[in-house]
């Protein structure tokens, strides 16, 4: 089944400061909800694993992640595709864009997914709240590290 | 009338224990050193398998064995078959593209088997498909049956050129054409009868064991008819020579037709209980359940009636295509087909009647026969045409199914099927009367006032059931005969044992077979078992469906027990010292006709076997005989329902508010357990027409797959039904019964839309009817002002 998700961040820093964040592995690991691990396995190409629960359904995704059409300091698409095993798949992606406002950076993100197996079959009712409640997840994360201090 | 006899509502034996838990269900039965099995499903309808790894799952703790597609051919285990050939228009023979019980290559629909993990318990197989590595190639899905022909839709089969299995017709072309050219007033109908989810209480389940010993299989496992799958596994599978093989299908928790098939899993099982050498458990849960069950009806149509200007029909023409899914099920082929076009006269005199079936692959669960099988989908159609051709003509639609019911029999309709009986005026008077339709207009009134839209609607019936004689759908196609046999074993004491092909998953066989036994024999119901389901006690059975055990199983418990007593009379002789032909049998006593002279059936029985008043030369000792009864037609159980609903024109919901089912169903053994099964058929019938449906994402996930999102009926969802029979005897089989088990869910689903579209002023109401649906509907005309 198809998922369409968007929203808006706003962060208190400037767009190099966010965009550096966004290409910073150790971040993006401390900031995906569930991530196990994410590995640099090419040029802005991960590798990531992350176990995430939708409903009823528990699943430890698997999937290739890559950046492309990076534009910096202004924005980059994200994409992949996470095998969940037993509990289906997801396949997807985002695009991610950066914009000064008020002293600090806008972040919007549109996101178009395909799910299927059975997180499609049982979860399929939860996907669209338990995406949301993921990006918020990460975002509330991301937030605060972007103003952390570096290292 | 004998209290335990034809007729009696005697309660069921087998409730006792079924409702004590005291029930021996597959899934019940475990055996030493038993594994289990669980099963990797794609989670993609289209894809290229182009690597199966499976290494890491191997050696995972608790694996035995995690097996594959590929394996089977090496193991020379064949593919599932379609039972039933049907060939196109042009001749052709379908296409039955392969099988293979786990996937080969490529999966084509989410939830076809990829591997299976054999291992010492459910949850380290479970742990262990987790450490399986699938390298899919993701291709276009395509779930639509409307659209599996088009141009550039993604090819499933390669034996399937535009996912065509084949294009079929029934009746003459040039004369219906000839019959629409003279028609005063057409009505033209489009329509979709939707995808159902069978969902039986008991999910399927398999246990297989080997016997390395004897070379011995055997396979416990949820079948409607395990004769059938002992056939099948070992003659086209090959699993096994069927004597070698031992299918049994022990207590049943329900069917509806989705236990008839031959599945993967119990082929999965059987073959890997021999390759690991133990026993292999397999039960389904509710989840795959939705996803491998085969599904039923999932129609489109567009349908024609002719009529003249007097209101008499001339003609009926149906163009179908019927969505068979991924692969095609055992008895699929004959459902849309010779279950569907056939029954497409009704209880109505059309002298032309033309039907084209196009029958498709898509990218969705196999489809099979569900409970009525093809003559739902024919109901729909015929109903739907006749309601709406009333209404287009301005006359009362009981009015115009009066002016075209069959009134003389034997009828030989346009499509193959010749009624034998019946009185379909009958039972629509009864109905009427019943239903209180001289009040209707009052009722309505009164709804209004309560600022709701009521509406009635007739669904006038017809179905063959029985599904014989062998002959005949030998001719049409079908791979086997469908006779049905049985042995009845009279015990020393005068007990009996009643062997018979026949099964029972909730019908209540085990009380309705024994009240046969108990009014001929004259024997309490206690003295009588009834042992069905296993193929190393019954010699040979065709199973049940089609509500077939009644008119075709009992009619050959008849003939056994005309035999037993034939027999019986003979060695009652020898002990009374009078001639054959003087013992009168009534009773359960053999008595010499014009005296006193006596023997209980009890006596007679012991004299057969201890053998001590005659010699072998003159009498073969025991009272045991068999018989296999062939019927010489169809029966045809027919009748008239009639539904009120109210619909809430502010949210659209739609209740149910009275419900009249009148049938004939010929002689009834069971009252009680004939109301049973109305009732269950329109709960199933009226499921179909307001909650159910199968709804696929165009990628081919399924979205209603599970009981969140499929709504199954619930006692909320009914008035009180009012359920009254008429009776004309069916001819053809020695009891005068028809059948009763599928007639609810194939008259109740038009009933329904007939009754809201009457509600709602329009005919733009589809299945389900949710309250979002009709609440559209009602907002795009603008509204019906209560009546």
């Amino acid at each position: 089944m198809a998922m369409t998700m968007s929203g808006e961040y706003q962060l208190a820093a400037t767009p190099e400061a966010v965009w550096a964040k966004l290409n910073d592995p150790a971040v993006l690991k401390a900031c995906i909800p569930g991530c196990d691990s994410l590995e640099v396995v090419g040029e802005n190409e991960f590798l990531a694993v992350a176990t995430n629960k939708i409903g009823p359904v528990k699943a430890t995704f698997k999937g290739r992640v890559k950046l492309t059409d990076l534009d910096p300091p202004h924005g980059y698409k994200i994409s992949g595709q996470g095998e969940g095993g037993v509990a289906g798949f997801a396949k997807g992606g985002a695009s991610v864009k950066l914009a000064p406002k008020d002293g600090g950076t806008v972040l919007s993100y549109e996101v178009e997914a395909q799910i299927g197996g059975k997180l499609a079959q049982l979860g399929q009712r939860l996907v669209n709240g338990a995406a949301k409640k993921l990006a918020d997840d990460f975002f509330v994360r991301f937030a605060a590290a972007v103003v952390a201090p570096a290292g | 009338m004998h209290a335990t006899g034809i007729g009696a509502s005697v309660r069921r034996k087998e409730d006792q224990r079924f409702i004590t838990g005291q029930g021996h269900y597959t899934d019940d039965i475990n055996r030493p050193g038993q594994t289990h099995a669980y099963f990797l499903r794609s989670p993609h309808a289209h894809a290229k398998i182009k690597n199966i790894d499976s290494q890491e799952a191997a050696s995972a703790p608790g694996v035995v064995a995690v097996l594959t597609g590929p394996q089977l051919a090496t193991d020379k285990i064949g593919n599932l078959i379609c039972g039933w050939m049907i060939h196109s228009k042009d001749g052709t023979p379908m296409k039955m593209a392969p099988h293979p019980a786990l996937a080969v290559g490529k999966a084509c629909h989410v939830g076809d088997a990829v591997a299976v993990i054999i291992a010492e318990t459910l949850a380290q197989a479970k742990d262990a498909s987790e450490k399986i590595k699938i390298d899919y190639e993701v291709l276009t899905a395509v779930v639509d049956p409307a659209k599996a022909q088009a141009k550039g839709a993604p090819q499933i089969h390669e034996i399937a050129a535009d996912n065509t299995i084949y294009q079929w017709h029934l009746g003459d072309p040039k004369a219906a054409e000839a019959a629409f050219a003279s028609a005063h007033h057409v009505t033209k109908i489009d329509l979709i009868n939707n995808r159902l989810v069978p969902n039986a209480l008991e999910p399927r389940a398999a246990l297989a064991e080997y016997d390395s010993g004897t070379d011995q299989l055997t396979l416990w496992n949820t079948s409607q008819n395990p004769h059938v799958a002992r056939l099948v596994i070992a003659a086209f599978v090959g699993m096994a020579p069927e004597h070698k093989l031992r299918v049994i299908a022990p207590d049943v928790g329900g069917g509806f037709g989705s236990k008839i098939f031959i599945y993967p899993e119990e082929v999965v099982c059987l073959w890997a209980a021999r390759k690991v050498n133990r026993p292999v458990k397999w039960t389904s849960d509710r989840s795959e359940a939705f996803l491998t069950d085969a599904h039923g009806r999932d129609h489109v149509t567009h349908a024609e009636m002719a009529f003249s200007a007097e209101g008499r029909i001339l003609g009926l023409r149906a163009k179908t295509v019927a969505n068979l899914g991924a692969y095609m099920s055992t008895f699929s082929s004959s459902v849309p087909t010779y279950l569907y076009a056939t029954l497409l006269s009704g209880q109505y005199d059309i002298p032309q009647i033309y039907c084209e079936v196009d029958a498709v692959y898509t990218n969705t669960v196999p489809v099979d026969a569900y409970r009525g099988a093809g003559r739902p989908e024919a109901t729909f159609v015929v109903e739907r045409l006749v309601e709406v051709g009333a209404r287009e003509l301005g006359l009362d639609p009981a009015d115009l199914r009066k002016r075209n019911f069959i009134k003389s029999f034997p009828h030989q309709t346009p499509v193959i099927m010749a009624y034998d009986v019946g009185d379909y005026g009958a039972t629509l008077k009864k109905a009427m009367d019943v239903a209180d339709v001289k009040g209707f207009g009052k009722r309505r009134r009164e709804s209004a006032r309560h600022g709701k839209l009521r509406g009635l609607g007739y669904s006038a019936y017809i179905e063959a059931c029985g599904i014989a004689p062998s002959q005949a759908v030998g001719s049409l196609g079908a791979g086997v005969g469908l006779w049905e046999s049985a042995e009845v074993r009279v015990n020393p004491t005068g007990s009996v044992e009643v062997l018979t092909g026949s099964h029972a998953h909730g019908q209540g066989h085990e009380t309705t077979f024994a009240q046969l036994v108990s009014e001929r024999l004259g024997i309490p119901m206690d003295n009588i078992s009834i042992v069905h389901g296993d193929t190393d006690k019954v010699q040979f059975g065709m199973g049940t469906y089609g509500s077939r055990s009644g008119a075709v199983g009992m009619s050959a418990i008849v003939k056994a027990l005309d035999k037993v007593e034939a027999k019986a009379k003979k060695v009652a002789a020898y002990m009374l010292e009078a001639a054959e032909a003087d013992i009168v049998f009534q009773d359960g006593k053999f008595t010499v006709a014009g005296t006193d002279k006596s023997a209980a059936f009890a006596d007679v029985a012991l004299n057969a076997y201890v053998a001590h008043k005659f010699t072998g030369a003159e009498l073969e000792p025991g009272l045991k005989e068999g018989a296999f009864y062939d019927p010489t037609n169809f029966t045809f159980p027919a009748g008239c329902h009639i539904c009120e609903v109210e619909v809430d024109p502010e949210t659209g919901n739609t209740e149910v508010v009275a419900w009249t089912a009148v049938d004939d169903f010929g002689v009834l053994i069971n009252p009680m357990i004939v109301e049973g099964q109305v009732h269950g058929g329109i709960a199933q019938g009226v499921g179909q027409a307001l909650l159910e449906g199968a709804v696929y994402d165009a990628n081919g996930q399924l979205l209603t797959g599970s009981f969140m999102d499929y709504c199954m009926p619930r006692a909320e969802n009914f008035p009180t039904f009012r359920v009254e029979t008429t009776e004309t005897k069916c001819p053809s089989n020695p009891l005068g019964i028809k059948g009763c088990g599928e007639a609810g869910s194939i008259a109740a689903p038009v009933a329904v839309i007939n009754a809201i579209t009457d509600a709602i002023g329009s005919e733009d109401v589809i299945m389900p009817a949710t309250p979002s649906s009709v609440w559209q509907t009602l907002q795009r005309i603008g509204g019906r002002k209560a009546a």
